[in-house]
């Protein structure tokens, strides 16, 4: 898995974000179309994209879409260890 | 996992109230927030109860109006199960009340069940449980919710997805040929992912419980609302319900193929279509309802059942799963088969 397809379904999945937007240090929580609607929209691409669930303190925890990408390809490892 | 043998489902009613709201006039959203909401949830109108309505009047006129059209004597009903998160009373329990307003035998065996999106497959499995043991012949199960009574209009995390329903299912002993297969579960780690905090003996009504409290912007409530954390109920759902429904068609014989409809609670259509997928069930065979009954809580698959496939339901031989999933957290999966069962109408009051 590579950063800069996760950074695409995560633009796609966004609404009325460019592409081109979302760079890997983006703050996504201080987006203009970041909600808790969003929130799920994104558990529910991730869960189906890459099979890994992030929980509501993992997006707590992480401040930019790198550190989201860490999270998700940490728990695939631990899923396919 | 388990079975029950010679138990079937003979008549399904449900009843609505006549009022409703459209997700579009919703006052507590701005109109990008309310344009995302309904297309990630699918949920575009809701019945709303008016103050008085309750999930028991509701009920009633589903039950009224199904034993009118079955024409059987009343005395054959041994069992009468309330299944619901919002009763009349908290003392007395209101399947009492409602045996007296149904004018069911005294012999006849009334009781409340606190559940909610699960209850309905929960209830289907305990009235057939009673059913095996008591001798009864027939058993009227009602569940249903005014959720609407329970959340804060003022929350948007809440009130654009509650909508208020009751049903009745007439279920009957038969011969051993029909079974009903069950798997049910609960997980009491997640007990306040969906809660009300004031109002139990835990937490007491005190003054302070109706002071209203600014969470975030857009949600106001106050502590004898309901309050739900999304994240942690979407993730349950994720988690549990796709692999429940493969593990109870695996323990009786079926695979997909096999089933006709598959009939989930009715939660938002993002998590639902993320369990169809995980299923990898095609779009025709999993109903929706959502649209215009949003999520009517325990009532949500009769809801379903009745508006989406009454006709097949009435007419045909049908292989049905139903799945229940939320409060608890809770969730349980039925296998079962119609033939030809009494469905009326959607019922309006």
């Amino acid at each position: 898995m590579q950063l800069e397809d996760f950074i695409k379904i995560f633009e796609a999945e966004l609404a009325d974000i460019a592409p081109g937007t979302i760079k890997p240090d983006t703050v996504f929580k201080l987006l203009d179309a970041w909600n808790s609607m969003q929130a799920l929209i994104l558990i529910a691409m991730i869960d189906s994209e890459y099979g890994v669930t992030l929980t509501a303190e993992n997006l707590y925890d992480c401040l930019t879409v790198s550190d989201l990408f860490s999270v998700v390809q940490s728990k695939k490892a631990v899923l396919n260890s | 996992m388990f079975t029950v043998s010679g138990i079937k489902l003979s008549g399904l009613a449900v009843s609505v109230p006549k009022q409703k709201v459209s997700n579009h006039d919703y006052p507590f959203a701005t109109v990008k927030e309310k344009e995302l909401f309904i297309k990630t949830t699918g949920i575009e109108n809701r019945r709303i109860a008016p103050e008085g309505l309750t999930a028991s009047d509701l009920c009633f006129e589903a039950a009224e109006k199904l034993l009118l059209e079955m024409q059987f004597d009343k005395s054959e009903i041994g069992v009468l199960l309330f299944i619901t998160q919002t009763p009349d009373w908290i003392i007395p329990p209101t399947a009492i009340r409602l045996q007296h307003r149904l004018a069911l035998q005294k012999s006849c065996i009334a009781l409340d069940i606190n559940l909610g999106c699960s209850g309905y497959v929960y209830g289907l499995s305990v009235m057939s449980s009673l059913l095996k043991t008591t001798g009864a012949k027939k058993g009227l199960l009602l569940v249903g919710d005014v959720s609407s009574s329970v959340v804060s209009e003022k929350d948007k995390s809440t009130s654009p997805i509650f909508s208020d329903a009751g049903s009745a299912t007439v279920l009957e002993v038969c011969g051993d040929e029909n079974k009903i297969h069950f798997s049910l579960h609960n997980d009491g780690e997640g007990y306040n992912a969906i809660i009300i905090p004031d109002g139990g003996m835990k937490s007491k009504f005190t003054p302070s419980s109706v002071e209203f409290q600014k969470i975030s912007d857009g949600i106001e409530r106050n502590k004898t609302h309901l309050i739900m954390n999304g994240v942690d109920v979407f993730n349950f759902s994720l988690r549990e319900v796709a692999p429940d429904a493969k593990q109870l068609l695996a323990f009786c014989g079926k695979e997909t193929k096999d089933v006709d409809y598959f009939v989930f609670h009715q939660a938002n259509l993002l998590m639902n279509e993320a369990i169809r997928k995980k299923l990898a069930l095609v779009p025709e065979k999993v109903p929706y309802s959502l649209k215009d009954f949003g999520n009517t809580s325990s009532a949500s698959i009769p809801i379903t059942l009745v508006t989406q496939l009454r006709y097949r339901l009435t007419n045909e031989k049908l292989s049905l799963l139903l799945s229940g999933f939320g409060v608890g957290l809770s969730w349980g999966t039925a296998i079962l088969e119609t033939d030809k069962m009494t469905c009326l109408p959607l019922i309006q009051i």
